[in-house]
C-alpha cells in the first residue's frame, strides 16, 4: 500500500492496517459453517448407532471426509478470527495480549492439523480396518 | 444487548470446550478400536455404563454445546441482516433479538428429544 501521502497510508485500511479483510473473512467462513455444520448434524442424526464399526465406514466415504475436511478448515479459521477479537477486547496488558494471540494461533494450528490428519487417516484406510 | 454478549459467549466455549471433544473424537477414531471405546465409554456410554457419572455430565456439556451452537447460529443469521443495514427499529431489532432465543432452545429441545427417544 502507498507509503507517500497519509491518505494514501490510510485509505481503505483502518487502524488494524488490514482493511475489512478480517471482518470479510469471518463473513464467509460464517457461511460456509452455516452450510457445513448444516450437513454435520443430519449426518450425524442419520447414523444408526455411534459404534466404532458405523462411524469408522461413515468418516472413511469420501463424501464425508471431504467435507469434514473443509468444515474443521473453515470453523478453526473462523474461531480463530473470533477468539482474536475477544482476546484484543478484553486483554489490556500489551504482551499478555501478544502471548494470547500466540497461543491462539498455535492452538488452532495444531488443533487443525490433528483434526485433518485423523481424517485423512481413516479416509486413506488407516484404521477402517479395525 | 443480552443476545450480543451470548454470541461472544457461546462462540467462545464451542471454540475451547466444543474444539476439544470434537479433536478427541477424531483423533480416536483414527487411533482405532480401543482408542474409540475410551471416548464412547466417557463420553456417550449406554446401557451397563462403566462411567454414569462422567456420561450424565458429558449429556449435560452435549445439551449445553447444541443450545450454544444453534444460539450463535441464530445470532450469526442475525447479524447477516444488520449487517445489511436492516433490522435496526427498535421493536423489529428486538423481536429477531427475542426469536435467536426461541430458535435455539426449540431447535435444541428437538434433537436431543430425537437423541433420547433412539438411544
Amino acid at each position: 500500500m502507498g507509503t507517500g501521502t497519509g491518505i494514501g497510508r490510510v485509505r481503505g485500511l483502518g487502524s488494524a492496517r488490514s482493511g475489512a479483510h478480517h471482518w470479510w473473512h469471518q463473513r464467509v467462513t460464517a457461511a460456509a459453517n452455516l452450510l457445513l455444520m448444516t450437513w454435520f448434524v443430519v449426518s450425524l442424526l442419520r447414523l444408526p448407532s455411534f459404534d466404532y464399526q458405523v462411524v469408522a465406514q461413515w468418516l472413511a466415504s469420501p463424501f464425508v471426509a471431504v467435507p469434514m475436511a473443509l468444515l474443521v478448515i473453515s470453523v478453526f479459521y473462523h474461531f480463530r478470527l473470533g477468539l482474536q477479537v475477544f482476546i484484543e477486547d478484553y486483554v489490556h496488558d500489551e504482551a499478555l495480549k501478544v502471548a494470547a494471540l500466540i497461543l491462539l494461533n498455535f492452538y488452532m494450528i495444531g488443533g487443525g492439523a490433528l483434526a485433518l490428519f485423523s481424517i485423512l487417516k481413516v479416509a486413506v484406510g488407516g484404521a477402517a480396518a479395525g | 444487548m443480552l443476545v450480543s454478549i451470548l454470541h461472544r459467549a457461546t462462540g467462545t466455549a464451542m471454540a475451547t470446550g466444543g474444539v476439544l471433544i470434537l479433536l478427541w473424537w477424531l483423533l480416536s477414531i483414527a487411533s482405532g478400536p480401543e482408542s474409540y471405546a475410551l471416548f464412547h465409554s466417557w463420553v456417550i456410554g449406554d446401557a451397563g455404563a462403566s462411567h454414569p457419572i462422567a456420561n450424565a455430565l458429558a449429556r449435560i456439556v452435549g445439551i449445553g454445546l447444541t443450545w450454544a451452537f444453534f444460539q450463535h447460529l441464530c445470532s450469526g443469521l442475525r447479524h447477516f441482516v444488520l449487517d445489511t443495514g436492516a433490522g435496526y427499529e427498535l421493536k423489529t431489532n428486538k423481536f429477531w433479538a427475542v426469536m435467536t432465543l426461541v430458535v435455539s432452545i426449540a431447535a435444541t429441545v428437538a434433537i436431543w428429544a430425537s437423541l433420547l427417544v433412539r438411544f
